[in-house]
């Protein structure tokens, strides 16, 4: 199928969606239009809050504010996955004393742990970031952890003949191989980081896109619900596309380059 | 005697001057003896690959390992290489027990063992940074090295850019750099097509020609193991391999090994060796498929 032709598909579906949206809350065919526009506010209203927020200086300050908790639980929580990846990697029995405490602490569903750390790192975005650290740490670790044990022995072999000594081994065997698989789960750790910070924000802060949305909801404002969705979702997009850029510059050696874990 | 000198020069920094004028004699490159080499399997299990070995490869010398599928011939290697530990007998290198890795030896493997993020140039280059060769220099030669394999236009080239006879180009290219004093190549062009295989046998036999090293070269091709070498080995079916021929290739260098293929005393020599390697190749074939599972040429 050519590009324009799906192009003009993948159109046609926002539009019969928004057709749909507009008839049915425009209408009386299923009750009151006042009730069904309190519950479902209109596409028009939607996408003229979204416009309005998008023009005023407002948004960009919450936007600024989740963005830097994500960017900050993505280096942190990366850091610190690439460090204990490594060890763990490196040191069999280390990984096998706390093989289950952290299997135990990674089946955690985390969004138990944001009152605790409101309570520890107070209602500003230490919370958030500590949040998103808990959720892209695991996945950085396992991916390094994985990265690092799954050298090809061959590679690793003939490594050594070339008469590597362990620094060289670390620094042109197991770090690009580990990098590999940490850039391979780059799309869910930045999501993770994203989620962390708006779930975060949505549980209890003074600020932030998860902030707006959690407003909006305390005073029935559908529409204001709505276009912080959809400021989020425009927001998430932007992120991605910004990853994949990365991801294509750092992983250019890569055969049929294809890693497509969507957040 | 034209002796190390020349030949080993700074490797002799390392090793006392254990070559006595009066001994004339120059020890072996690789003396296998005794050799046995055992894998423990999971479950408390024991497999014995290869027993018995006596292997000596003098400098300068060519000599292929032949045999049936999993008879350990890739085990011999490893343990010249210093990968695998044998649970008995020695190994010497130029008249020394090895322990730890053979510095002094360089290894073409069956399978790919290129760094993949590395480009083709970088490959070859990341061989002499153990031997602190400056990045400048190391560029050059290994642009140097990539031209001779016939690469001068692919040095930009990741692994999975290049073709199968390509990157065991680049595999050699990296081997070699390094000039090893010993060579260990483990059907290294098994996976290429025929076309391919004589095209790489031909520039493996003009590289080695210039500077004969000691050079260990397992396959399963007799054709290619004749073709290629002074001396061919014959290895038995395994468990429990050992070696049960060793015969001279009395064929004239150079040789282009398309066309010595051809020749009738390539045929006798073929005949000769055939009879013994066919008796092992369908004693392996009796002993079915299991066996497959427990052989480990992992080091």
């Amino acid at each position: 199928m050519n590009r324009a032709k799906l192009l003009g598909l993948q159109a046609l579906v926002m539009v019969v969606f928004l057709l749909i949206w507009h008839v049915v809350t425009a209408y009386p065919l299923f009750g009151e239009v006042k009730t069904i526009q309190f519950f479902f506010s209109t596409p028009a209203a939607v996408l003229g809050r979204t416009f309005n927020q998008l023009i005023g200086p407002d948004i960009y300050w919450h936007l600024g504010i989740t963005l830097t908790e994500t960017v900050l639980a993505f280096v942190i929580g990366s850091a610190a996955g690439i460090f204990f990846g490594f060890t763990f990697a490196r040191q069999e029995l280390l990984a096998a004393v706390f093989d289950p405490y952290i299997k135990a602490a990674n089946a955690l569903p985390r969004v138990v742990l944001a009152p605790i750390f409101a309570l520890w790192f107070g209602l500003g975005i230490w919370s958030k970031v500590a949040l998103g650290f808990t959720l892209v740490f695991f996945i950085v670790f396992f991916n390094v952890y994985q990265g690092v044990r799954e050298v090809s022995p061959t590679v690793l072999a003939n490594a050594r003949m070339l008469g590597m000594n362990e620094r060289q081994l670390f620094r042109h065997v197991y770090w690009p191989s580990a990098l590999t698989w940490m850039f391979s789960s780059l799309h869910t750790s930045v999501g993770f980081a994203l989620v962390g910070a708006v779930v975060g924000e949505y549980l209890g802060s003074s600020a932030g896109l998860g902030y707006k949305i959690h407003e909006a909801e305390s005073v029935f404002d559908v529409t204001g619900v709505f276009s912080g969705m959809l400021i989020l979702a425009i927001f998430v997009i932007a992120i991605d596309a910004l990853v994949t850029l990365v991801e294509k510059r750092l992983l250019v050696w890569r055969p049929g380059q294809s890693s497509t874990t969507t957040t | 005697m034209r002796q190390a000198d020349g030949e080993t020069d700074f490797m002799e920094l390392h090793h006392p001057p254990q070559h006595d004028a009066g001994a004339g004699e120059m020890s072996p490159a690789v003396a296998l003896s005794g050799l046995d080499i055992t894998f423990h399997i999971d479950g408390g299990k024991r497999y014995k690959a290869v027993t018995g070995i006596n292997l000596s490869v003098a400098a300068g010398e060519f000599v292929s390992v032949v045999g049936p599928t999993g008879c350990g011939k890739s085990t011999l290697l490893n343990a010249a290489a210093g990968l695998l530990v044998p649970s008995a007998g020695t190994v010497g290198i130029f008249g020394k027990p090895l322990s730890g890795l053979n510095r002094r030896a360089g290894y073409l493997f069956q399978a790919d063992a290129l760094m993949p993020w590395k480009t083709a140039l970088d490959n070859v280059k990341v061989a002499l940074e153990p031997m602190g060769v400056s990045d400048a220099q190391a560029d050059a030669r290994a642009r140097e090295w990539l031209g001779r394999v016939g690469l001068r236009a692919f040095v930009d080239r990741y692994p999975h850019m290049l073709s199968g006879g390509q990157r065991k180009r680049v595999s050699l290219a990296q081997m070699l750099i390094r000039n090893p004093e010993i060579l260990l190549m483990d059907e290294p062009f098994g996976p290429l097509d025929a076309q391919t295989r004589q095209i790489m046998g031909n520039l493996l036999l003009d590289l080695w020609s210039k500077d004969r090293k000691a050079l260990i070269f397992v396959t399963h091709d007799l054709e290619e193991a004749i073709s290629l070498s002074d001396r061919v080995v014959v290895m038995s079916a395994g468990p429990a391999a050992g070696i049960v021929a060793d015969y001279r290739v009395p064929l004239p260098r150079p040789r282009d090994i398309a066309e010595i293929r051809l020749e009738k005393a390539f045929h006798e020599i073929h005949r000769d060796i055939w009879a013994s390697l066919r008796v092992e190749v369908q004693k392996a074939y009796a002993m079915g498929d299991g066996r497959e599972l427990v052989e480990g040429d992992a080091p």
